[in-house]
């Protein structure tokens, strides 16, 4: 029998520290990283001042944010303004739900495995969507709304490109339960980095897309769209906007961890380390990106979407089908 | 116990946006409130031990229509930013009929005798799924793909004579 | 057990709510609120903005909408063949050959028509 109040219990703990983690690793030191590392990248410094070598300059950024006032517009639709950063922030929060960190003894570390594990994911990545657009379109202001009907045309168009990674290490896998795709990649040359290489190439491009990171920023591009669909968002609603970003980009570098580099596995070291240093392996590789693309224009971005990735996912997968059965 | 009170939470958020859908002055409200409504349906889908049908419902109806409803609703001229009125003169006769057709089919529910099944239900649920595709169900599935393919072409039809 | 699996779902969506709300709660106890006008303005690049934003938008974005509904649900029916592919062995595959190569086709009918174009 179920234990109701006590798996409860647990649920709410697992996620309330799940959701620190996430506000204090990917949001807060991810802000950091990405700036200390587009200082190395572009030979200057970075933060600096605030604690030792910069280390507290985003607490120091938090606290100002949670001091300042919230400011909507008057010709904005309050409720959906006030609601669509907290759907962006859940949904990041919610994708960790099926991300296995490591083991401890006979036991995976994952809140839950579930059986539709990679859907799941799929799913939660495709709320942020809404989340986003509504926030654009509430905002009543034309670069944000151009911003959220940009960013919502590319995350859909990227979307597919994904899943067909999804798909194709599901398939090489023989199921879309995270634990049981990790558990399928033995030894080093097991893991689907190597024998799922096309799917790991498109599944990076189109998660950087996903999470609108650079060359697929235009949703904000602050150059042409101020700040794209958060323009009016000031405060802690701008905050909430970036930690559900940020929440949603350690996710796909956990995900591209689990689903290509063999999650937790490694010698040595402790199986929540390993996955750790891939998962940072993989964050540092957007950032690195970041910092040495320049942006793509719309229509270019559309095109390899629709043009390249998807006839190329729609092949693997086939070859992959082939490999497989004969 | 915990499954009724599950119910009654899914079938509340269900209930009360939907009614936002179709009370709501503004359509782009309609169209963001049906979110909850679909999310609660896909809960209930997970009560109904239906998981893969609910990661679907999520990834299709919330990731898919919903988006394009908006973007209808975004593209049509004075379609978002006014009020609408969602009622007619018909209100008064359109509950009557509701209330009616609700009565009917509690009605028609409480009469019938439902079959209780012996067995347990797969625990795996989009296996059979795939399975039911590649055996029994080959040809439902080989033609979804020409109804989507015939879909597509429809959509390219429309598109091009809007522009 | 399936339903604690999805009872942790419901719950994080929960507590993710409660969390993401706190530090609002905690701005409208901290910060100031000092509402002009001039403040609540619509920011348009320092200029006083003209119109609505609320406006028609682009039909393009529909299209690619519509064709995206198309191939999403396309995708759904790859998932479960995906992960009983093995049992099935080379039947599956000439299954999933047909159908994956007709949706390829409309995808080459779409590039043809100048459907994904962005023009």
């Amino acid at each position: 029998m179920v234990n109701w109040p006590l798996e409860i219990l647990k649920a709410v703990g697992l996620a309330a520290g799940i959701f620190t983690f996430l506000a204090v690793v990917a949001a807060m030191f991810g802000v950091l990283l990405e700036r200390k590392i587009g200082g190395w990248i572009q030979s200057r410094l970075g933060p600096k001042h605030v604690g030792p070598q910069g280390l507290l300059q985003t607490l120091a950024d938090t606290i100002k944010l949670l001091q300042k006032e919230h400011i909507a517009p008057r010709a904005a639709d309050a409720a959906v303004f006030n609601t669509a950063p907290l759907v962006v922030a859940v949904a990041g929060l919610m994708s960790w739900i099926v991300i296995p960190f490591g083991t401890l003894g006979e036991r995976v570390l994952v809140v839950r495995d579930l059986n539709i594990g990679v859907v799941f994911f799929a799913a939660m990545s495709s709320i942020t969507v809404l989340g986003i657009l509504a926030g654009g379109w509430a905002s009543n202001n034309k670069y944000a709304l151009l911003g959220g009907l940009r960013s919502a045309s590319q995350m859909i168009s990227y979307e597919l490109p994904l899943a067909m990674a999804l798909i194709a290490v599901a398939l090489e896998a023989g199921t879309l339960s995270t634990v049981g795709i990790v558990k399928a990649q033995e030894g080093w040359f097991g893991s689907f980095a190597f024998r799922q290489f096309p799917a790991m190439v498109i599944f990076l491009v189109a998660a950087t897309a996903e999470v609108n990171r650079v060359p697929f920023d235009l949703p904000e591009a602050e150059s042409e769209l101020v700040a794209g669909y958060f323009s009016e968002y000031t405060g802690m609603r701008f905050a909430l906007f970036q930690l559900g970003e940020y929440a949603e980009m350690f996710a796909m570098a956990a995900m591209a961890t689990t689903l290509f580099l063999g999650g937790w596995k490694g010698p040595v070291l402790p199986p929540l380390v390993w996955f750790l240093l891939k998962m940072y392996l993989i964050v540092f590789l957007f950032m690195w990106v970041r910092w040495t693309y320049p942006r793509y224009r719309l229509d270019q971005l559309l095109n390899l979407s629709w043009k390249v990735l998807l006839p190329a996912g729609l092949v693997w997968i086939m070859i992959t089908g082939y490999r497989m059965a004969f | 116990m915990g499954e009724l009170a599950a119910f009654i939470i899914l079938s509340a958020i269900t209930l009360v946006s939907a009614a936002v859908v179709v009370t709501s002055g503004n359509i782009v409200r309609s169209g963001l409130s049906l979110v909850p409504t679909l999310l609660g349906v896909a809960g209930l889908y997970v009560l109904l031990q239906a998981e893969f049908v609910a990661g679907i419902q999520v990834l299709i109806y919330v990731g898919a229509i919903t988006v394009l409803i908006l973007f209808v609703i975004m593209l049509t001229q004075g379609g978002t930013g006014v009020r609408v009125r969602q009622t007619t003169g018909q209100l008064p006769a359109g509950m009557l009929t509701s209330a009616v057709l609700a009565a009917l089919l509690i009605a028609v529910f409480r009469g019938t005798v439902w079959p209780s099944l012996a067995g347990t239900l797969p625990q795996y649920t989009a296996g059979p799924i795939g399975a039911t595709f590649l055996t029994s169900a080959i040809l439902v599935f080989l033609v979804a793909s020409f109804v989507l393919l015939v879909a597509l072409m429809g959509a390219i039809i429309i598109a091009r004579r809007e522009r | 057990m399936l339903l604690v699996d999805w009872l942790y779902v419901g719950v994080f969506a929960v507590v993710g709510l409660i969390m993401a709300a706190l530090p609002l709660a905690l701005v409208w106890a901290l910060a100031p609120r000092a509402s002009l006008p001039q403040k609540q303005m619509t920011y348009e690049s320092g200029v006083v903005p003209f119109g609505q934003a609320w406006a028609q938008f682009n039909v393009r974005y529909y299209l690619f909408g519509l064709v995206f509904v198309i191939f999403d649900v396309e995708v759904i029916y790859l998932y479960p063949w995906a992960i009983v592919f093995r049992t099935y062995g080379g039947w599956a595959f000439v299954v999933m050959l047909i159908f994956v190569g007709i949706l390829l086709l409309g995808l080459a009918h779409a590039w043809r028509k100048g459907a994904l174009e962005w023009t």
